[in-house]
């Protein structure tokens, strides 16, 4: 215990180092990559909390795909932030004093950290998640039940809000909003060196490969479509930041990456109509096999599991597209 | 108290640089940046109600004793995602502000809103749709 809070406790001291870091830095690519590195520290922090699954997310959210955005949209508009005036600053700091000062008070109610009985570890539901999901899903990974079965609706709102971001970016930046103006094509490519193309070339199949890896062992290990979609995605980030769009879209046409970001989302809510019309309740795969109810809940599982992929795939790749074909148009 | 609650203000420092961040920096790219930061650290703050001391990543398995919750796991694994396709969508906004505007510091677009579509050389109709943007995006950074 002592080695947890030594080691916690450093983890802590450098992320709010970085974070104030990045309030003061006024050059936002320097602001990004440490963003970049107070994402990767909190992946860190995330496993030493036991959830393993989240720092996966957060590894490869975190440190590929939105410092990849950020970069995309600092090269889009303006790479320098304005002095902050002296005006703006007290508000901020108002307001923030008020909200510490208020959250501090109402942590004094919250339970120890790490207590064997707080509520968290009392509510009945614990017991459910942890031990009946043996015997009703059989499956060791409990987050994988629980987010998949246990709460499959919610997930299925998380997949809609994913997939309506999607949407929204691509109706800002996508083929139908073009500026005027023609763009003017970026000729440099990373491909002109070769240690980065072969390297490229070679961790390609490994990362696609890897993220397979990741949805279809989710039931056993850290793991699901969430990460495996992101992954995934960051494989195609990656040819595309490397061999130029042109050539990662002949990968991946445009009209098959739209076409996926709704083939997930209808093959999780496809599934859903099929176990109504079975005769069960929405998303309650028992009735999949109902002589043996558990490997319902594990081909419900896996279906649901590559849905999610599959979207969250095809939005992050369509938003990384987005971003790159639009050139500066001013 | 200062041994068992150091970790929740920790989290609550982060939440606050983010927030300070979101209101008073002007640039809309900062402002996304500390949103991110205090998304950080709610995800921390949430993630940190469900460890138990002694316990173990929620994969069940025979020689371990004690797990931490899974359910905030859960809710926080989704939560990451949804917020870099969230993140995705401001940054867009800010790109399309840009186009317009010629700038992201929000000082400079409420004072090109208010001394009107002269003072721009976009065309008059560009500047009138993407100021409801404009506007869409300042209330997305500060809830």
């Amino acid at each position: 215990m002592t080695t947890f809070v030594l080691i916690h406790s450093v983890l802590l001291a450098i992320l709010i180092a970085t974070a104030v870091a990045i309030t003061r830095m006024r050059a936002l690519y320097g602001a990004t990559m440490l963003a970049a590195l107070f994402s990767l520290v909190t992946a860190c922090l995330f496993v030493l909390l036991d959830a393993v699954d989240v720092a996966f997310t957060e590894a490869a959210v975190g440190v590929g795909i939105s410092t990849v955005l950020l970069l995309g949209g600092l090269a889009l508009t303006r790479s320098r932030e304005a002095v902050t005036p002296r005006r703006r600053r007290l508000p901020g700091a108002v307001v923030v004093l008020l909200t510490g000062g208020v959250l501090a008070y109402a942590a004094l109610d919250l339970p120890e950290f790490g207590s064997a009985d707080s509520p968290v570890q009392r509510h009945p539901i614990t017991e459910t998640y942890l031990h009946e999901s043996q015997k009703d899903i059989g499956i060791p990974n409990t987050v994988t039940s629980v987010l998949a079965s246990y709460r499959g609706l919610d997930t299925l709102g998380e997949l809609v809000v994913v997939f309506t971001a999607g949407l929204a970016v691509l109706s800002l930046l996508g083929p139908l909003a073009r500026p005027e103006q023609v763009r003017p094509p970026a000729d440099f490519h990373l491909a002109d060196y070769r240690v980065i193309r072969v390297v490229t070339g070679t961790l390609m199949p490994l990362i696609l490969l890897f993220a397979l890896y990741v949805l279809f062992h989710g039931d056993y290990g850290p793991g699901g479509g969430f990460q495996a979609g992101v992954i995934f995605a960051s494989g195609f980030v990656l040819y595309g930041l490397v061999f130029g769009l042109d050539k990662a879209q002949q990968v991946v046409p445009r009209a098959a990456l739209w076409l996926l970001i709704s083939l997930g989302l209808l093959v999780y809510v496809g599934l859903g109509l099929t176990t109504m019309l079975l005769g069960g309740s929405f998303l309650d795969y028992d009735v999949l096999d109902p002589d043996h109810p558990a490997s319902g809940q594990h081909l419900g599982i896996l279906v649901v599991e590559t849905a999610i992929g599959v979207t969250v795939a095809s939005v992050m790749t369509a938003i990384f597209f987005s971003f790159a074909a639009r050139g500066v148009s001013r | 108290m200062i041994a068992t609650h150091y970790v929740y203000w920790a989290f609550f420092a982060l939440m606050l640089i983010g927030l300070y961040v979101v209101i008073s920096h002007g640039n809309l790219l900062k402002k996304l940046i500390g949103l991110s930061l205090f998304q950080v650290g709610v995800f921390l703050f949430y993630i940190s109600l469900g460890k138990r001391y002694g316990g173990s990543a929620s994969i069940i398995s025979e020689d371990v004793r004690a797990y931490s919750h899974p359910l905030p796991q859960v809710l926080i694994l989704t939560a990451i995602v949804v917020g870099v396709a969230t993140l995705a969508v401001g940054l867009a906004l800010a790109v399309r502000i840009f186009e317009a505007y010629g700038t992201v510091e929000e000082d400079e677009i409420t004072d090109d809103d208010s001394t009107g579509p002269d003072g721009a050389d976009s065309d008059s109709t560009g500047a009138k749709g993407t100021g409801s943007l404009h506007k869409t995006d300042r209330h997305g950074s500060g809830s």
